[in-house]
């Protein structure tokens, strides 16, 4: 079993990490738009921001970490990729860790501006650090600025994996998957 | 900017007619001896209670000549504050005040009716876009000098309004269609 990443291919942490915030990730987007959405007398009214708030500080430790274990980690070998894909390519992928971090402060930001602790599913609860009453509305609109702007980033990056997978048959997708690309 | 020209357009008019003439005031926010409250029934179960933080008004008292009283205040919706950060954000959003597309809310009076030292001040309230007239049961407090040289003049008041009125039509249940609105005023004569 792979565990770094080498020129060769992502070992098991990062394509754990990868696929799992990928779901995460996408269900928080679609769960957040629904969320907002709900009556008053939905049974999940209260429920689902619970678990969307509770989610997001899970995500944000992954990402720390994530974060770490990428600049430690070897990064698989793009030779066959030209200057401008190379190029694009790193933009999006460190593009992709600001973004969340943002994402993900402005939620934490939005939700403790009034000085209440967030609760991780009754299991621990992360204290407001800033008590910034009024806050909440520049992070309110940030949030959902920034949510729509990570999805925008995840189609092109999912278009260009997808494009290098089939069209070039470069077996990008096999490297982020199984830990090796098919045709090396 | 255009508040502070109306004063001074009140000044100058006032400075301009005979010497017993209403006074102008100006409404104590810069200290905060005024203060725009509302409380709602949560679910029927109690009363939900809140603010609007930022406000400004004026508004012209004689004592002699009550009923020639007239009040102007404008609010800013967004500074709305129930003491939750979450649920001050849905209510500026589009289920309620909606105020990224109706910044300003403003009430200004028609008529002041007295009787004793209460009063019926009627005016139009203009709120999530929706302009509609509302009467305020007031009642004057006190006025007199204060230890600080300005002579002050204070006002309670309250009114109920209908939230389907003013077009905000989320459902909070049948218990909360109304919100009532509790008025504290007090105004440093200029
Ligand atoms: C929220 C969704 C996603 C995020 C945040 C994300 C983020 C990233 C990041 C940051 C990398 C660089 C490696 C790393 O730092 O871990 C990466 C690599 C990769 N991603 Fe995603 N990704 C997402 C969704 C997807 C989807 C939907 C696909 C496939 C259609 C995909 C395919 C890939 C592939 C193939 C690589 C490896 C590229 C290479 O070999 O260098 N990702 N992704
Ligand atoms: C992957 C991370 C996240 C994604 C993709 C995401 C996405 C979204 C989206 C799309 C919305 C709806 C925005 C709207 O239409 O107004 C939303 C709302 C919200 N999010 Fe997140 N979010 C994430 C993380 C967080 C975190 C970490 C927190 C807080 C701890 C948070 C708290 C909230 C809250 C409180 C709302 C409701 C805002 C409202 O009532 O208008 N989110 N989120």
């Amino acid at each position: 079993m792979m565990i770094r990443d080498t020129s060769a291919g992502y070992g098991v942490p990062t394509r754990v990490l990868h696929w799992g915030m990928a779901v995460a990730i996408l269900g928080m987007y679609v769960l957040g738009l629904w969320m907002v959405d709900l009556n008053y007398y939905s049974p999940y009214y209260q429920l689902a921001p619970d678990i969307h708030r509770s989610i997001g500080m899970v995500l944000l430790t992954l990402l720390l970490g994530r974060f770490l274990w990428r600049i430690v980690n070897d990064k698989p070998d793009d030779s066959e990729l030209s200057t401008m894909e190379r190029t694009a390519a790193r933009v999006v992928h460190w593009g992709f860790y600001p973004l969340l971090l943002a994402l993900m402060i402005s939620g934490y930001l939005m939700s403790t501006a009034d000085g209440r602790a967030i609760e991780v599913f009754d299991w621990f609860s992360v204290p407001a650090i800033i008590e910034n009453k009024g806050m909440e509305k520049p992070a309110g609109a940030a949030h959902a600025l920034l949510a729509h702007l990570t999805i925008l980033l995840v189609i092109v990056h999912a278009l260009a994996a997808l494009k290098h997978q089939f069209y070039d048959r470069s077996g990008v997708l096999g490297r982020m998957w199984s830990g090796s690309s098919s045709n090396r | 900017m255009r508040l502070t020209t109306a004063t001074l357009a009140l000044v100058a008019a006032v400075l301009a007619a005979p010497a017993v003439q209403a006074a102008d005031y100006v409404i104590d926010t810069a200290r905060a001896h005024a203060s725009i409250n509302f409380r709602i029934k949560h679910l029927g179960f109690s009363w939900l209670t809140g603010r609007f933080d930022k406000f400004n008004g004026t508004f012209t008292f004689d004592e002699a000549k009550p009923e020639a009283s007239s009040v102007k205040v404008e609010i800013d919706p967004s500074s709305i504050n129930t003491n939750h950060a979450e649920r001050d954000n849905h209510l500026r959003g589009k289920d309620f005040l909606d105020t990224s597309a109706f910044p300003k809310a403003s009430f200004e009076s028609t008529s002041v009716k007295l009787d004793g030292d209460k009063a019926k001040i009627t005016g139009n309230l203009t709120l999530h876009g929706v302009t509609k007239e509302v009467t305020i049961d007031a009642t004057r407090i006190a006025g007199g000098p204060d230890p600080w040289g300005n002579h002050r003049e204070g006002f309670t008041g309250t009114t109920n309004l209908r939230l389907k009125d003013f077009g905000i039509n989320f459902d909070l249940g049948p218990a909360s269609e109304v919100v009532e609105l509790a008025l504290e005023v007090e105004g440093v004569r200029q």
